[in-house]
């Protein structure tokens, strides 16, 4: 009995607001939009039973989705957008998480805290950070035109650039750890090892180094890449018109078009897409938890 | 062995130089004067009077910390349930559907788990508000909790609480006086994490909150659409001040205890 409430009670919660919400956006992505204007409200009409509830479906919203190259478009360059960054992320991280592993012992809990900080901080304060930074008169520009770079200040603010720097800069943390996991762990004898055996130090650090930190690389890459496809706050406040991600596409046929059915379907494509980065990602961490063992 | 070669410093540096320079600049830029928010025009306070006088924002922050402290409360509740369920309770029917829905509003976006849970509480009839922005952060942050909860639980000797129970504990009393205690910690750190996530969401909150309640975040994010301000500034750099406060707080009380149990374990090793 004890048992039987201890796992009804989370249980329910969960089935109540998390899977039903989602199974209405999925029967509201199949509604006709006629029905779900607001004020309006989509009603679930159990008691004309299941045939009926059946035919009523229809994929029209998809069909709509695939016509209208707008939503191509934003997915596309959602994926642009996150794969790039997540290199970005990957090439700036990854020497820092070194750099971190190969400090003296009593350095890391401090440099741990550092990184963690950040994370503990409003994202919304962080991405908000940079609008002054990189606004045509914000503190990088007038730099760059102090030290003679530039003649003329650069449009970085409301392009997808900016969108670049505020991926990395936020999901920067969630590279550098695991990968600094998985280079404390290493064994500082394999490099040396390698080195006795005749490789440069940059032959050991790409043969041994980077293949025994694959699993933190990989980790680190998909806990980047896979918030970053569905953003919006990034792309909102640092991106401009141009800038098509598709959480931004989302949120405004939502909040701006009340197209509530077109939402909602590109809400299913959206998790549909998600579901390989985030099946590779379990895979991932799955293998390297047997290997622990 | 340690070789901390130039390249590492010069990584390390600017590594840190990136993640701590723009807070940096935002906290020196709250004490400017001038309005123009690229402008040094001298030193001054006055954007902190100014939002002190902000009732809008007074109320904002009144608003996300109720909510905060609710939902993170509850759903450190629902959270270690769920983490001895997902640890202990063996197999039962539904183990498959009932761990997806732990793992998946983790990397769900927070665009369609704000969107599904509106759509929710319209089909509901409930009025949007506190209860229903409690509700939405209690169920993202009640997996966050589970997942905190149950790393710690894996690791938990059960033998302890057989013990207890042998010796005439009711499975209650065994788990307030024996398990509770040992895994305080982690059920700590897992309300501290709800916290912060429900004090930090713009999302979720946005698609369920309603006219009557407005968090914090929406705040700013409307504020800040329209451009840099030095008051947002200055709400920053106080945001900014308590979690440093927080976070070095709890990190040198961490290393303390660490430096105490080390102690401890010495002078245990000296007196056998």
């Amino acid at each position: 009995m004890r048992k039987f409430a201890l796992i009804a009670v989370p249980y329910l919660w969960l089935l109540a607001l998390f899977l039903v919400p989602f199974l209405i956006v999925l029967k509201i992505s199949l509604s006709d939009i006629a029905l779900a204007i607001p004020p309006y409200v989509p009603k679930w009409d159990w008691a004309t039973g299941f045939g009926a509830f059946f035919s009523q479906l229809d994929f029209e919203n998809y069909i709509f989705l695939t016509e209208d190259d707008l939503y191509w478009k934003a997915y596309l360059s959602s994926f642009k957008i996150a794969a790039i960054s997540t290199m970005f992320t990957l090439l700036i991280g990854y020497p820092i998480a070194y750099g971190m592993a190969r400090s003296p012992e009593e350095w890391r809990p401090t440099l741990m805290m550092l990184i963690i900080l950040p994370f503990w901080t409003s994202f919304l304060i962080r991405v908000y950070a940079w609008m002054g930074i990189l606004s045509q008169e914000g503190l990088l520009n007038q730099f760059l035109l102090w030290t003679g770079i530039i003649a003329a200040p650069l449009t970085i603010l409301n392009t997808n650039t900016a969108v670049y720097i505020g991926i990395v800069y936020t999901y920067l943390p969630f590279m550098i750890l695991p990968i600094y996991a998985a280079l404390d762990r290493m064994d500082g004898s394999l490099i040396e090892a390698a080195e006795d055996l005749g490789c440069s130090r940059l032959m050991a650090f790409w043969l041994v180094t980077i293949p025994l930190s694959k699993n933190g690389i990989i980790a680190g890459s998909f806990l980047v890449f896979i918030p970053a496809l569905g953003e919006f706050v990034i792309p909102s406040l640092l991106g401009g018109s141009g800038t098509l991600m598709i959480g931004k596409v989302l949120w405004e046929e939502f909040f701006s078009n009340r197209d509530w059915p077109v939402a909602s379907a590109v809400a299913v494509i959206l998790l549909l897409l998600l579901i390989i980065p985030i099946v590779l990602f379990q895979r991932n961490q799955q293998k390297q938890a047997e290997a622990e063992q | 062995m340690i070789r901390l070669s130039w390249f590492n410093v010069v990584s390390l540096t600017l590594g840190f130089a990136f993640l701590y320079i723009p807070m940096v600049i935002l906290v020196i830029y709250s004490f400017n004067k001038s309005k123009l928010v690229t402008v040094w025009g001298g030193f001054s306070t006055k954007w902190y009077g100014e939002l002190m006088q902000n009732e809008a924002f007074l109320d904002a922050a009144w608003v996300t910390l109720k909510v905060a402290v609710i939902s993170s409360s509850i759903a450190t509740v629902l959270g270690t349930m769920a983490a001895l369920v997902l640890v202990r309770a063996g197999r039962f029917s539904g183990r498959m559907l009932f761990s997806g829905m732990i793992y998946a509003p983790l990397v769900m976006p927070e665009v369609i788990t704000g969107l599904s849970l509106l759509l929710l509480f319209i089909g509901l009839g409930l009025d949007r508000g506190v209860l229903t922005i409690v509700l939405a952060h209690t169920t993202f942050s009640m997996c966050y909790v589970s997942v905190v909860v149950s790393s710690r639980l894996v690791t938990f000797d059960w033998s302890l609480e057989e013990a207890a129970l042998d010796l005439g504990c009711s499975k209650t009393e065994a788990f307030r006086l024996v398990t509770l205690p040992i895994i305080a910690p982690a059920v700590i750190a897992g309300w501290l994490l709800a916290f912060t996530l429900s004090l930090d969401d713009l999302v979720i909150a946005s698609f369920t909150s309603g006219p009557s309640a407005t968090t914090l975040p929406i705040k700013i994010f409307s504020a800040v659409r329209l451009g840099v301000s030095p008051e947002i500034n200055a709400l920053s750099t106080i945001m900014i001040t308590i979690v440093a406060v927080g976070v070095i707080t709890a990190s040198l009380v961490s290393k303390r205890q660490l430096v105490r149990q080390k102690r401890e374990e010495q002078a245990a090793f000296r007196a056998q």
